[in-house]
């Protein structure tokens, strides 16, 4: 609390609720992201997680609740409106076109163009090395940019997009379960990505049910339970053990051990 | 990760230009057609005569204004059971109106050509509006025009065709810019073939260079993803629609100024060779990949088959095993040929 009590954070939840119909999927949640830091949202499955980077990104609306971006209640429209307010969301399905190069990915919806008239055309040179220097700055040396993006590991497709989102100026990342296919050696690269996306100044909200993952890179944490939050808490308040801990279900995992224990 | 970093360019060095070579989606159907133009120039002795080669451009060409289009549409993902017909819809539209308002045929011409538009722009609407299936909603809009087509020009005419319009004001430009045949070195080309090239440079040039172009590929390949990023889903595939129904107002302009008359129940069946030809070319059928180029090069399978045939002497009938055989083959060797490019090494 004690670095970041006086700043603005870059968005804030304060009591955020949802409801799909008559099933209350979200209630009572409050969440900080502040620049340059990264708050881990924790949970098992069906804890919310979805529901609340839902709100977040724009998809959907919040029901109860105060939703601030910088500073400012608000409500966002859609996810344009969420980009437009520098909010990047990386899904969890990878907001990819597999079957497109990479530097085409890399500039969907935003692509760059030269010329006039009906000669506006895009500037394929500019995109190709743009998306080379972007990779590169964030450390990711791509063989070819020109392949198609299905190709790449899903490590690697994260990366992009998380470079994606640091080239187009986001100032909070989102990013949804990044590690959660992935191998041990290439969630720790992600990780690495994370880490410089929170170094060149964004917020970050990493959603993730791998508690070992949160806490090596997490400098909040918090944890969600049926929907309602089970925990806040910042990086000096909590151990790793207790973090596990709570992230399993706590006494719940208490009663498992002894269910399962031999007889 | 790092793995790849270290023997990056090595790789590279290697791979690359036989890799981008296999990657083109039209690949497989030049050595399709370069294995067709062999075969028919070897059975038929006639086949390689100026005039033969002539009528095959000419035959392609009627196919290939509207595998353009079709094969976008594709691209975007999305099938057009109703291209077929709606040229000849476009066709009835424009000598009609001409006919019963006596005007100038090219006042007929622009009306075709805003009624076919809002035809093609009603496509994508409907389907981006229900979310139904591609399939369904054109399969209703084919039957509903193919019904409209002999229903309408039946009420107006009496008969299944329409009546002759040679001998009205603006007929004889009309004639030179949708149906003229021009001598181009010699050799007999009728204008078709030069709306053909130009609709596959416009193509290509949407297709590689515009953010247009960008927003199909996208479209087709993963649309969920093409809206989270802010790209406008549905009205490119209105627009892919209307791309369509451009096509067939140009082929449908070609049927009247050829013939002067249109026979109202033309067109069915049509939509199948224009999805063939694309299909051939590279198209794939799951959408988000295939080229304009490939699609003229379906087209001129398409053509150099038909035409083969009898240059060759053959019973015609043969003619559809062929194109069935070819769409196996061609579609076998396009998967085979993504598979290699795509796979990961």
């Amino acid at each position: 609390m004690t670095r970041t009590a006086q700043r603005t954070p870059l968005i804030e939840l304060t009591g955020a609720g949802k409801r799909y119909g008559n099933v209350r999927a979200l209630e009572g949640v409050s969440l900080q992201v502040h620049a340059g830091e990264i708050t881990c949202v924790l949970g098992d499955n069906g804890a919310g997680k979805s529901t609340l980077i839902k709100i977040v990104a724009g998809l959907h609306q919040h029901d109860e609740g105060v939703l601030r971006i910088d500073g400012e209640e608000t409500r966002l429209a859609g996810p344009r409106d969420a980009l437009d307010r520098g909010i990047a969301t990386v899904h969890q399905d990878l907001a990819v076109v597999p079957l497109m190069p990479v530097w085409r990915n890399f500039f969907l919806g935003s692509e760059p163009r030269k010329g006039a008239g009906p000669f506006k055309r895009l500037d394929v040179d500019l995109m190709r090395r743009t998306t080379r220097e972007a990779l590169a700055r964030m450390g990711i040396d791509l063989r070819d940019v020109d392949q198609p993006i299905g190709t790449l590991s899903g490590g690697e497709r994260q990366c992009v997009a998380i470079a994606r989102a640091v080239h187009f100026g986001a100032k909070v990342l989102v990013l949804d379960e990044p590690t959660a296919a992935l191998g041990v050696k290439q969630s720790g690269v992600v990780l690495k990505y994370v880490a410089a996306a929170r170094d060149e100044g964004l917020g970050v909200v990493l959603i993730t049910h791998n508690p070992h993952h949160a806490h090596l890179v997490g400098d909040r944490f918090v944890l969600l339970r049926r929907g309602t939050m089970a925990g806040s808490h910042n990086r000096d308040e909590i151990t790793l053990e207790e973090l596990t801990r709570q992230m399993a279900g706590g006494s719940d995992l208490d009663a498992l051990r002894h269910e399962l224990r031999r007889a | 990760m790092s793995a790849l970093t270290d023997t990056a360019d090595e790789r590279l060095l290697e791979t690359s230009s036989l890799r981008r070579l296999l990657a083109r989606p039209e690949l497989g159907s030049v050595v399709g057609a370069l294995a067709v133009f062999a075969f028919f120039a070897f059975v038929a002795d006639s086949f390689l005569r100026t005039s033969s080669l002539s009528t095959v451009l000419y035959a392609s060409s009627t196919i290939g204004i509207m595998a353009v289009p079709v094969a976008l549409l594709m691209i975007g993902g999305e099938f057009d059971l109703s291209a077929g017909v709606l040229v000849t819809s476009s066709a009835l539209i424009s000598s009609m109106f001409s006919y019963q308002m006596t005007a100038n045929v090219w006042v007929g011409v622009g009306v075709s050509l805003l009624a076919t538009l809002a035809i093609g722009a009603f496509n994508g609407f409907v389907l981006t509006r229900t979310r139904l299936p591609s399939f369904i909603v054109t399969l209703g809009t084919f039957l509903m025009l193919t019904g409209m087509n002999l229903g309408f020009t039946k009420l107006i005419d009496g008969t299944v065709s329409t009546k002759t319009i040679a001998d009205m004001e603006g007929f004889p430009t009309a004639h030179d810019v949708f149906a003229s045949t021009l001598t181009i070195g010699g050799v007999a080309v009728k204008v078709t073939v030069l709306w053909w090239i130009g609709l596959v440079a416009l193509a290509s040039w949407i297709l590689l260079r515009t953010r247009t172009g960008n927003w199909i590929f996208a479209v087709g390949g993963n649309q969920d993803a093409a809206r989270a990023v802010g790209v406008p889903v549905d009205a490119t595939r209105i627009g892919l629609y209307t791309g369509v129904a451009f096509g067939a107002w140009i082929s449908g302009q070609h049927l009247l100024f050829s013939y002067d008359v249109v026979q109202s129940g033309e067109g069915v069946g049509n939509e199948l060779i224009y999805i063939i030809a694309a299909v051939i070319g590279g198209c794939l059928i799951t959408g988000g990949h295939g080229s304009a180029v490939g699609s003229a090069v379906g087209a001129l399978i398409f053509g150099m088959t038909s035409k083969g045939i009898v240059f060759a002497e053959w019973n015609p009938d043969w003619f559809k095993f062929f194109l069935g055989a070819m769409l196996l083959l061609a579609t076998l060797l396009n998967t085979w040929v993504r598979k290699r490019a795509e796979a990961t090494t």
